[in-house]
């Protein structure tokens, strides 16, 4: 079996934010870690593999430094490492983003290709079931388990108040929610290994069937029209009471001037 | 993939995906409804809602009581059950034919994947889990040499675990398409009697390889009711210290006929379940008195209730966060300042009920 997982180095967003000039995110000023889900999805692949056995491949896009998290996903198991980088790529929404890892996963072999369900800095869960609808592939989003016997895969789906358990045949995409496992550490063998192996970069000319119009900030249909740090509502009034009786008396006084009790 | 002036042109009407599960409108379809009628005043167009399923024209009338013009009704066997292919078909197929300017669905766990799926079928920007949703222009200055497009869906949202915000405009391609979180956008007050034209539509469904199989439905038992609809919410955080003292919350909720919800640390912890937890992760609410009790206010907790109209906040910690937000802020002991705000606010109701 061939697993196909897509992480994503997002910027530590406990940090701080930075952007650009021109509004998109300055990705090279903040920390950067692999996104959880992604690690969680990262982490059912291996257990896949470790299980019936399979060659797991991480693919991510982004600048250079990227190879990091990719390399992190060696340590922990991971058997090959793609970086899909170049500077027409940038600036891309959700739309490009995913018709670029579709062009650069069309030169791949895969029975599945598992996502995160989303990245910590967009918060969007879109680019998983965008990929599949690129490949003609189809999605199964927000597993929280994820079974394979043959050329099937069964995958206990989320919903708000239930779950669906769904039968897919491979290939198919799925989306891991971090819920779905505690993802292993690297191993000191595997940390030694991967700073030693080949990480093979792809740039605009190796993406298949793939239009320019379709490509980084120009290709995305979206386009920010101002982005800001959030403006929060001002604090209000905050006492230190002397006694317990004195914090309840406060308390019930504003409750009763705004007609709640 | 950028349409030309005359495509743009041919797109009307503000759309609603009318999202049910077994037969029943979920809360979301009718807070869209309520935000689509708004939008489509300045744009002199009308509200379609889009309902897709089996057997479910008998929704109809509720949707035109909560603002839908229009119902185009895509009801197939295939649709009986939720998965992301027949559904993005039916959407898709709706969307190439109808010609919407403007298409809105619900952040939900179906319309995460609903609405990804659709817009790259049909070619378009999706902008994921917007608070703010209004018609203006693009760019919203005028810049020299570039023209400024008017009537555009400026579509805001945090990112970054609600450090920013940003306004998005999709203004090269249609249907200009947004998610919605549940609770973020209000409903009409409905119209009784309210009739809406009917459209019935299906662009035949044929299994392929991307349909796949619910082997099996399993709905969580629970006899709670949802946070989102509570007009007052008692949240408990770490500083509850441990399940059990949750107990004093659930008493305050009582006396004040509120429930209590909670922050992500008591659900990792496995205090609470899940269904519970406010936040970036959890629900956004916004009831008219929200409690923050022992909650410190972690930025992805504010981000789900701070749209609340009243914030009290009782912390021993004077430096929480959760200050920056709270209207009305205590800085002291919950364990000492709970019970007995449970018992002060129970006889000041005894005393106004025997005025």
């Amino acid at each position: 079996m061939k697993i196909i997982v897509c992480i994503k180095q997002v910027p530590d967003t406990k940090g701080g934010v930075k952007f650009n000039p021109d509004g998109t995110l300055d990705r090279g000023a903040m920390l950067a870690i692999m996104n959880p889900d992604d690690k969680a999805g990262l982490e059912a692949a291996l257990r896949l593999k470790d299980q019936y056995g399979a060659e797991v491949t991480v693919l991510t896009m982004g600048l250079p430094k990227a190879t990091d998290v990719l390399r992190e996903a060696m340590a922990m198991g991971a058997d090959k490492g793609v970086l899909v980088t170049d500077r027409v790529l940038g600036g891309a929404d959700t739309w490009a983003t995913s018709t670029t890892i579709a062009g650069a996963i069309r030169n791949l072999e895969y029975d599945l290709i598992i996502t995160g369900r989303q990245a910590i800095d967009g918060d969007t869960a879109q680019v998983g079931p965008q990929i599949a609808e690129h490949l003609g592939i189809p999605v199964i989003s927000y597993a929280q388990e994820i079974a394979v016997d043959g050329d099937k895969v069964t995958v206990k789906r989320q919903y708000d108040d239930r779950y669906h358990m769904v039968e897919a045949k491979m290939p198919c995409l799925i989306t891991a929610l971090s819920e779905l496992n505690d993802p292993r550490y690297m191993t000191p063998g595997g940390i030694f290994d991967a700073c030693e192996a080949e990480i093979t970069t792809w740039g605009r000319a190796d993406l298949k069937d793939v239009e320019d119009g379709n490509l980084g900030l120009n290709g995305s249909p979206t386009k920010i029209a101002k982005a800001s740090d959030k403006v929060r509502k001002g604090a209000g009034e905050k006492v230190v009471p002397e006694s317990p009786e004195d914090a309840v008396a406060y308390i019930v006084g504003k409750l009763d001037e705004k007609h709640v009790i | 993939m950028k349409m030309s002036p005359e495509e743009i042109a041919q797109y009307k009407g503000v759309y609603v995906f009318a999202q049910q599960v077994d037969n029943e409108v979920s809360g979301i379809a009718f807070e869209l409804l309520g935000k689509a009628k708004e939008l489509a005043a300045p744009l002199n167009t009308d509200v379609t809602a889009v309902l897709i399923g089996y057997n479910v024209g008998n929704l109809v009338d509720k949707l035109a009581e909560y603002g839908a013009d229009k119902v185009i009704v895509v009801d197939d066997k295939e649709l009986e059950v939720y998965r992301t292919e027949p559904y993005a078909h039916a959407l898709s197929s709706v969307i190439n034919e109808y010609k919407p300017e403007i298409v809105l669905v619900g952040a939900t766990a179906i319309g995460r994947d609903l609405g990804p799926t659709v817009s790259a079928r049909v070619q378009t920007g999706l902008t994921a889990d917007c608070t703010v949703l209004e018609i203006g222009d693009f760019p919203l200055v005028a810049v020299p040499g570039k023209e400024q497009l008017h009537n555009q869906l400026l579509m805001t949202r945090p990112a970054f675990g609600g450090n920013t915000i940003a306004t998005i405009a999709c203004p090269d391609n249609r249907p200009q398409m947004a998610t919605v979180r549940p609770g973020v956008m209000q409903k009409i007050e409905p119209v009784a009697g309210a009739k809406a034209e009917v459209i019935n539509y299906n662009p035949g469904f044929t299994p392929n390889n991307r349909y796949v199989t619910v082997k099996e439905v399993v709905k969580a038992v629970s006899d709670v009711k949802d946070i989102m609809d509570a007009k007052i919410l008692v949240s408990g955080g770490r500083g509850v210290g441990s399940p059990e003292n949750f107990k004093i919350l659930e008493e305050l909720a009582d006396a004040i006929g509120g429930q209590v919800s909670c922050s992500r640390a008591v659900v990792d912890s496995g205090w609470k379940p899940k269904d519970l937890q406010v936040g970036q992760t959890g629900k956004t609410v916004r009831p008219n008195v929200y409690f923050a009790i022992g909650i410190s206010g972690a930025i992805q907790h504010v981000a789900g209730m701070e749209e609340s109209d009243i914030i009290v906040a009782i912390n021993k910690d004077e430096d929480a966060p959760i200050f920056d937000v709270a209207d009305y802020g205590v800085v002291g002991d919950l364990n000492k300042i709970v019970p007995q705000l449970t018992a002060a606010i129970k006889a000041a109701k005894a005393a106004k009920a025997s005025n």
